[in-house]
């Protein structure tokens, strides 16, 4: 570190970032500054689309040019003009002064070479290392990251790592030439919230040793108040409030970062009420796929999905299933809904459904709906929304006349807060959160009586989040409905369901109501977990995956 | 609510927290707009006769210039030649015969009609036009002759040369009258010359181009209709079904199709639509490749487990949501199989193993031109006709490939 604590080391004055598309220019970045003093942690902060990526992959001119352009503006990284430098001065600080970490850990790892090839590389390139030399400083790395027996996963390939190992490989390349700064852009967004805890951990650690400036991207509010020193709030394609976090936190000045923070999920359910009318039930259920293998394909071994888990869903109430990533989560609830097959009885409204064909599945299909979790894909983008949502009406209720099945789409649009006017757009013609809306609708107006909600909330903006939490307690109030909620994430759940049941590898770690599992979790399984969602902290390894 | 009481609600402020339900769309709609997640404007509420996804494909479309021609090209061609009996016909358009109207392209009439005997009228008869003249008149097509119409008045012998060789009395030397004979007309003239049997090029060029065309069109149809089919149930259900059929048409497309074509040949009369039969049972499997790997990717969708989710048919759902997403792929891959359908068809009836002799086809006046080198018209124009049609199709496809190219489409 040769500049001095208060000179900053990368100042950004009045960035402008514009994107042309189909002819048009549209600004996404409307003139941002801000600078980063050496060994600080600078938190960018805004939802989806605020520009607050778009503004840091400028800073190495990583955008599609020329489709993107910079009107105005001026990047000075110690010195230098980032903005106006060459190719060639570019590729010199890319990876040796200024790393980046990108949020999708799996993409951005080249899956067909192995480990030790794409962090020698970095060192190869900016360092002219040798082999043996580059070799000797990837272990050191690895070692660093936190990657136990490094020298058997020099020869690993991508796929062969966990989601948490792969990022922290790339934290790995990321530091290889000892940065100044560092560029975090949403670096666990894809992890599970207990490999989410280890790698900020992972990260503020490396950050004191090296004394690097770090520019962190996210959308996680719990994140900025652990990890930043000072924070940016973006919205719109500008900053509108900047100042050290725990001014901001405790007396935030815009009303947008205001509308950020009171955005979290709040609320109770109300207490489990045991005697309610059971709507779905499940004994020893158990998804296994089959490990084939040899000449024949005899079925050798199974992976055991679901393994064996009793479940019962009451009337008007909810039941969160959480785990991490793998945990059987999605699995279960899909043999619930007879969507793949399983053993073990299922009841719904005392009815064995287990041994019905898909095909006698059917009738019943009105009853029972699925709420998928990426509002983007769960809609066909060939449709309008009406014609989207009166799929189900057609085959469940086919003697309603155009007009009637109409009328039933505009009651459903309006009763999950969307304009029945809009109802012959598009779903691209629709925001994230409305796309939600229209998945919820979908299944809503088929009047259910049990619900399936896989990660409702997980593709959407932290307070689109809560608004749809909101929308779901209140559908449940007004229709009695019986939930499943799947999602790994605890706020989410604590703010909506009545009994959870903890997952892993397919089997109940932990039951009860909810009051018992987020105030006394007895396992330490569920304390790792609660720790990590609440308070993001790592526990200490071995009670929870990598 | 009308809109009046909504006003009075917005500017209330002791009634804007009821106002505030009524808005809970347009609350929505606000707190959920960042750049990328804000929703366009739309200024219908009617559903738009295109999609704004075609429109964009339309405008990409007509960006490419010589897609957009060619198209443009191609289309007046065919409907010429679709209408190809009343550009060139032997028969007269109209009749007017003793102050009654007779239509010969519609109806066949005997020839005592007009005081002949022959059971069906030979309009290009002196006589038949003579008396005609006589009581009335006729209006003729522009071209006088027909696909297999022989000209008996040519003036040197068959393949005679296109009539622009020769001066107008050396064209019509062999009329009764010379350059005098009414007959001696432009429409009469041989502009292309004749081929072999005395028959009018331009008018077998007219009607080869249009059963070309044709036989490309409903080859091309049918074989997407089979070859969508099939190769939808393949991806849709997969497993067992698509690995039997997969071999299936392993072994099926290895048939050599030539021979086949010979051996049928020789037991049924091969005609257009026989042969368009045999060519069918082959050129379906082209199809199947892509639509069974768009089914495949996208039978795991998210949406397309929604639907199910739903109750929905499977054959809903291959109908509703995965039959569009094969369509691009499809829609890509058609003038290029058209193309072929037809180059097939010229090549078979090139060898002879096409159409029945007499037909108008492009292929046959290849052969022709290739036994007649000392009439280059015959390959010429064949030549001329094929390479227009086919580099039209080619331009059109194109074109079509560009307009459904995503990255332009969603660019």
């Amino acid at each position: 570190m040769t500049a001095k604590a208060d000179k900053p080391i990368l100042s950004v004055d009045n960035l402008q970032v514009a994107f042309k598309q189909g002819g048009k220019v549209q600004l996404a970045v409307r003139g941002i500054s801000f600078t980063i003093a050496p060994g600080e942690t600078l938190a960018l902060v805004g939802e989806s689309g605020s520009g607050k990526s778009v503004s840091a992959m400028s800073i190495l001119k990583l955008l599609p040019y020329p489709a993107a352009s910079h009107p105005g503006g001026a990047i000075n990284f110690d010195g230098q003009d980032l903005l106006t430098a060459s190719d060639a001065d570019l590729r010199k600080t890319r990876g040796n002064r200024i790393s980046v970490i990108f949020q999708e850990p799996m993409s951005s790892l080249n899956p067909l070479h192995t480990i030790e090839r794409q962090v020698t590389e970095v060192l190869k390139v900016h360092r002219g290392m040798r082999d043996q030399a580059a070799r000797t400083r990837t272990l050191e790395l690895l070692r660093e990251v936190g990657i136990r027996d490094p020298e058997k996963r020099l020869g690993a390939y991508p796929h062969q790592l966990s989601g948490g190992q792969r990022q922290r490989v790339m934290i790995a390349m990321a530091l290889a030439n000892e940065p100044d700064l560092l560029i975090a852009d949403e670096p666990t967004t894809a992890l599970d919230v207990t490999v989410q805890a280890q790698i900020l951990e992972l990260l503020a650690k490396l950050q004191r040793e090296n004394g690097m400036a770090m520019l962190f991207i996210t959308h996680d509010l719990g994140i900025v108040r652990k990890i930043a020193d000072r924070v940016c709030v973006m919205t719109k394609g500008e900053i509108v409030e900047e100042g050290p976090t725990a001014r901001i936190f405790e007396a935030p000045r815009h009303e947008y970062t205001r509308h950020l923070l009171a955005a979290e999920p709040k609320g109770r359910p109300p207490a489990a009420n045991l005697n309610a009318a059971k709507v779905m039930e499940a004994r020893d259920v158990k998804v296994w796929f089959p490990i084939k293998t040899g000449f024949f394909r005899k079925t050798t071994d199974h992976v055991k999905a679901v393994d064996g888990i009793d479940l019962t869903v009451r009337a008007g109430q909810t039941v969160g299933v959480v785990g991490e990533s793998g945990s059987g989560k999605t699995t279960l609830g899909l043999a619930l809904m007879r969507m793949i097959s399983s053993k073990g009885e299922i009841l719904f409204e005392g009815e064995r459904i287990d041994e019905k064909s898909f095909k006698e599945m059917r009738s019943l299909r009105e009853r029972l709906q699925i709420v998928f979790q990426d509002p983007f894909g769960s809609l066909s983008p060939r449709m309008p929304i009406a014609d989207i949502i009166s799929e189900g009406l057609k085959i469940h209720a086919p003697n309603l006349s155009a007009d009637e099945r109409d009328a039933r789409v505009v009651q459903a649009l309006g009763e999950t807060g969307l304009d029945p006017a809009t109802r012959f757009r598009f779903p691209h013609e629709f925001s994230g959160g409305q796309r939600q809306r229209i998945a919820i609708a979908r299944a809503m107006v088929l009047n259910p009586r049990f619900v399936m909600l896989d990660e409702p909330t997980s593709a959407l903006d932290m307070s689109v989040q809560a608004q749809v939490v909101d929308l779901l307690r209140d559908l449940q109030k007004k229709h009695d409905l019986a939930y499943l909620f799947i999602s790994h994430d605890l706020k989410v759940v604590r703010a909506l369901a009545n009994e959870v049941i903890v997952m892993r590898n397919g089997k109940v770690v932990e039951r009860g109501t909810a009051d018992e599992i987020f105030d006394a979790p007895k396992t330490d399984y569920t304390k790792a977990l609660m720790a990590a969602a609440f308070d993001i902290e790592a526990t200490a390894s071995g009670v929870i995956s990598q | 609510m009308d809109d009046a009481q909504k006003d009075r609600l917005r500017n209330d402020p002791s009634k804007a927290r009821e106002y505030e339900s009524e808005r809970a769309a347009d609350i929505a709609r606000e707190e959920t707009s960042g750049i990328a997640q804000m929703a366009p404007e739309s200024q219908f509420v009617k559903r738009p006769r295109l999609s704004p996804l075609n429109k964009r494909r339309w405008q990409n479309f007509t960006a490419n210039r010589r897609g957009y021609w060619s198209l443009w090209i191609f289309l007046v061609l065919f409907v010429l030649t679709s209408f190809a009996e009343l550009i060139a016909n032997d028969k007269p358009l109209l009749v007017s015969y003793n102050d009654e109207f007779y239509y010969p392209i519609v109806v066949d009439y005997p020839e005592e009609v007009f005081g002949g005997f022959l059971p069906v009228t030979n309009y290009r008869d002196p006589f038949v036009q003579d008396e005609i003249d006589a009581n009335g008149w006729a209006i003729w097509p522009p071209i006088r002759y027909s696909y297999q119409t022989v000209n008996n008045e040519i003036p040197s012998p068959a393949p005679s040369p296109p009539s622009w060789t020769m001066s107008r009395d050396e064209a019509c030397s062999r009329y009764p009258d010379g350059a005098n004979d009414k007959n001696c007309t432009f429409g009469n003239m041989n502009w292309l010359g004749t081929d072999d049997q005395g028959r009018d090029v331009v008018a077998r060029l007219i009607y080869g181009f249009r059963i070309s065309v044709m036989f490309g069109l409903i080859l091309t149809a049918a074989s997407a209709v089979i070859g969508v089919g099939a190769g939808a149930v393949q991806g849709y259900f997969g497993g067992w079904t698509d690995l039997i059929f997969q071999r299936f048409i392993e072994i099926w497309s290895s048939i050599p199709v030539l021979y086949l074509l010979l051996i049928i040949a020789a037991i049924l009369p091969p005609g257009f639509w026989i042969l368009l039969g045999i060519m069918l049972l082959f050129s379906w499997v082209a199809f199947v490749g892509v639509v069974r790997a768009e089914f495949l990717r996208a039978r795991n969708f998210e949406y397309v487990s929604a639907a199910r989710a739903l109750g929905v048919g499977d054959l809903t759902i291959m109908w509703r949501h995965l039959l569009p997403n094969a369509m691009v792929a499809t829609l890509t891959f058609l003038p290029f199989i058209l193309n072929g359908s037809i180059t097939t068809l010229t090549s078979l009836d090139f060898l002879g193993f096409g159409l029945p002799p007499g037909s108008p086809s492009l292929g046959e006046l290849l052969a022709q031109g290739k036994n007649n080198l000392q009439a280059p018209w015959l390959g010429f124009s064949g030549f001329f006709v094929i390479s227009l049609m086919l580099s039209l199709l080619v331009f059109i496809g194109e074109a079509v490939r560009d307009a459904f190219d995503p990255r332009k489409s969603f660019g």
